[in-house]
């Protein structure tokens, strides 16, 4: 009895750790949604793309300027972010007087025109993109189990942007100016603060952080075209059983989740994509809000 | 009044469908009058999804390589090439291929990927009595209970992939197994028969895990093949799904501990998009490799200036060695006579030996399995490779007769007991 639990947990224990790896990147991209929905009430379907873009990008930078990861992790965001303010700046900032339905529909064609052109220029098998050298080492002995040094450095970039993230919405001055534009917009522009320009830059942020994902995930995970559309559904899942806006919400549920999804994978891995799509029904019956949600 | 209004209904649909017919229809030229010494070959093929680099383009160019190489145009017969994307849906295939045959006056359709396409097409093509020389598609179906007078299925299929990958591995000691594999069909049944040719090789399978189509993550499974201890970890899944299986695969450096990996179904163009670092040491099964020998190095030397950088795969081959038979027998026979019947040409393909640079010699056997034999290659490290494109080492050749299922298992109902 005792050796058989010891066997699972030994079977168990790295899959917690794996777990916590994908959740880096569930908490990353749901963190970015949940702060746009959250400051602009807008849901960003074009979020899978531009997590793709950011990979794209690194992958860019790498082989037409020989510029290596650690810049591109800096570049690529801010580069995406850049168009993340274009296409803000051009159509998204047209739609916020609209019901949510319209923002919706624009973020998700928008997506499915980017993933088109990188799937024209690019092709769809995918680009190779390696870890940087000073990550690529042979695995690091946990006692349990071998884990990548890259890996390791994934959790950890999550955890530090995504608690930086939460400090300046949550404790800041900027911040507080920022949740004061979305209870009441008039009245803070009346104070003199340029609403529209937070708002965009907001939007911009948003975006970033889905890149600085994308150029995460470049090594790890295959670089094309749809790898974005692959993991913005389970995204957008982790942002309604957080609760939609909610920040703190939905890094805590991107972990939670991407725990719960790899214990998954141990004992019945058919269910590993359905199973937060399961979590999902139960907590929108229970909790309409979401988890960490202001009903 | 009702009618008036049904009229209207009926003239909005119609303008509702005429867009998407035009952009149908924009790929392909003008409908040529129907002159007897005209042919007209439709490559049917993914340009824009997952089988894009395994098909697309490349194959069209290899179409138009095997035109020039037949020298038909010598003979009088103009060969013309049109082709359509056919975004890997069988209505959208078919509906092409309608279009072609009914219309367009196409003779002949190439390629065709997927398996599901596939098979719709060989329907049609059957009941116009055309020519259908299909290289990518992967199913044994083909040659099997949907065999048909009109089809020759050219390249590969999965029973070749499964005994080659299978049973070849066996024998250079590889004897003990684990599969990850995609669960659905497709997965299901290339982890079956891949598991009896290593039974039937005296190796063993020690387990196996399901991961739903398109996963992100693979780490949690390949920990769980490694806790099993197989010697050989199978990849019973495509595309995306196998690309970010090998990827992370190297990431925990599983076979640099001496672990081996065979992936089921891949094609050189895959092993490019992950780069030497992520695939090298990796096993897998392909009819034809550009470096193989002087004949397929010429042929890739004449097609590769028309690939805008690709390099032909074993399904790309296949369109060019496959049109370029088709041809034989069209100069054989007289192009009147081609036109006038799918299945004299199919017949007097099967009659004629085949021989070109790609596959070497062969022959079509009555079910419409072109035979030749069965490569399976193991990926070169970094440091082995001489250049781009240099990938691949051999490690054991399945001759021509053994590599595909024999004619009497595939209850194909052309084959007279």
């Amino acid at each position: 009895m005792f050796e058989d639990l010891l066997f699972q947990l030994e079977l168990g224990l790295p899959q917690v750790v794996l777990g916590l790896v994908n959740g880096a990147f569930y908490a990353l991209l749901s963190l970015g949604l949940a702060v746009i929905f959250g400051m602009l009430n807008v849901i960003n379907f074009a979020h899978g793309a531009q997590f793709m873009m950011g990979a794209f990008v690194a992958w860019m930078l790498l082989n037409w300027f020989g510029i290596g990861y650690w810049p591109a992790l800096i570049l690529s965001p801010l580069i995406v972010g850049a168009f993340g303010v274009l296409l803000e700046k051009t159509m998204i900032s047209r739609l916020y007087k609209l019901d949510h339905l319209y923002g919706l529909l624009l973020t998700f064609g928008l997506a499915l025109i980017i993933e088109g052109i990188f799937r024209n220029e690019f092709g769809s098998s995918g680009l190779p993109y390696s870890p940087p050298a000073s990550l690529a080492g042979p695995p690091v002995d946990l006692g349990f189990m071998f884990l990548p040094k890259y890996r390791l450095w994934v959790v950890a970039a999550a955890l530090v942007l995504s608690l930086a993230t939460w400090l300046v919405i949550e404790k800041t001055r900027l911040g507080a100016y920022l949740r004061a534009a979305t209870e009441n917009a008039a009245l803070v522009q009346a104070f003199g603060v340029n609403v529209p320009r937070m708002v965009t830059l907001t939007y911009a942020a948003g975006v970033a952080l889905a890149a600085f994902a994308g150029v995460l995930a470049a090594p790890i995970y295959s670089v094309n075209p749809q790898m974005g559309s692959n993991l913005i559904i389970v995204v957008f899942a982790v942002v309604v059983i957080g609760g939609m806006g909610s920040i703190l919400g939905s890094v805590l549920t991107g972990f939670g989740l991407g725990l719960v999804e790899g214990l998954t994978k141990v004992f019945y891995p058919e269910a590993s994509s359905t199973v937060i799509f399961v979590i999902m029904a139960i907590v929108l019956l229970a909790r309409p809000a979401g988890l960490f949600g202001r009903a | 009044m009702t009618q008036d209004r049904r009229s209207l209904l009926k003239t909005a649909a119609a303008a509702a469908l005429l867009p998407g017919l035009g952009a149908g229809l924009a790929a392909m030229p003008r409908p040529a009058r129907a002159q007897p010494t005209t042919l007209k070959i439709g490559v049917l093929n993914d340009q824009s999804g997952v089988y894009r680099e395994v098909s697309g383009p490349t194959s069209t160019a290899c179409v138009r390589q095997a035109i020039q190489d037949s020298g038909i145009a010598a003979k009088g017969v103009t060969v013309e090439v049109v082709q359509a994307d056919h975004q890997n849906k069988a209505d959208v295939g078919s509906t092409i291929v309608r279009q072609w045959i009914d219309r367009d006056g196409v003779d002949v359709i190439v390629d065709v990927p997927n398996s599901a396409v596939a098979l719709a097409v060989n329907g049609i093509v059957r009941e116009k009595n055309k020519v259908y020389l299909n290289s990518t598609g992967g199913t044994t179906e083909l040659t099997g209970r949907q065999c048909s007078p009109n089809t020759v299925h050219w390249t590969y299929d999965t029973y070749m992939l499964a005994r080659s990958t299978g049973g070849a591995m066996v024998k250079t000691g590889a004897d003990s197994w684990f599969f990850i594999t995609a669960d659905y069909a497709f997965g299901h049944d290339l982890e079956r028969n891949t598991t009896g040719f290593i039974q039937a090789a005296g190796g063993k399978v020690l387990g196996s895990v399901r991961h739903p189509l398109q996963s992100t993550d693979f780490s949690s499974y390949l920990l769980q093949a490694q806790q099993s201890r197989a010697k050989v970890i199978g990849l019973a899944n495509a595309g995306t799904d196998t690309i970010n299986s090998v990827k992370q695969a190297a990431e925990f450096g599983v076979t640099r501990r001496g672990t081996k990996i065979a992936v089921l179904l891949m094609f050189i163009n895959d092993v490019h998009s992950l780069g030497l670092k992520a695939a090298q040491g990796l096993v897998c099964t392909e009819s034809f490799y550009w470096d193989l020998n002087d004949r397929t190095r010429a042929f890739t030397e004449r097609v590769r200036g028309s690939l805008a950088g690709n390099y032909p795969a074993m399904s790309h081959a296949g369109c060019y060695a496959s049109v370029l038979h088709y041809l034989k027998a069209v100069a054989d026979m007289g192009a009147p006579a081609a036109k006038a019947s799918g299945t004299d040409v199919v017949a007097r393909m099967k009659a004629m030996p085949t021989d070109d640079d790609a596959f070497g010699k062969g022959r079509i056997r009555e079910d419409g399995r072109k035979l030749h034999p069965a490569y399976l290659f193991e990926v070169k490290t970094p440091e082995e490779s001489r250049g781009p494109w240099d990938y691949y080492k051999l490690l054991q050749t399945t001759e021509a007769e053994e590599a595909f299922r024999p004619l009497a298992e595939g209850s194909c109902p052309l084959v007279r007991s």
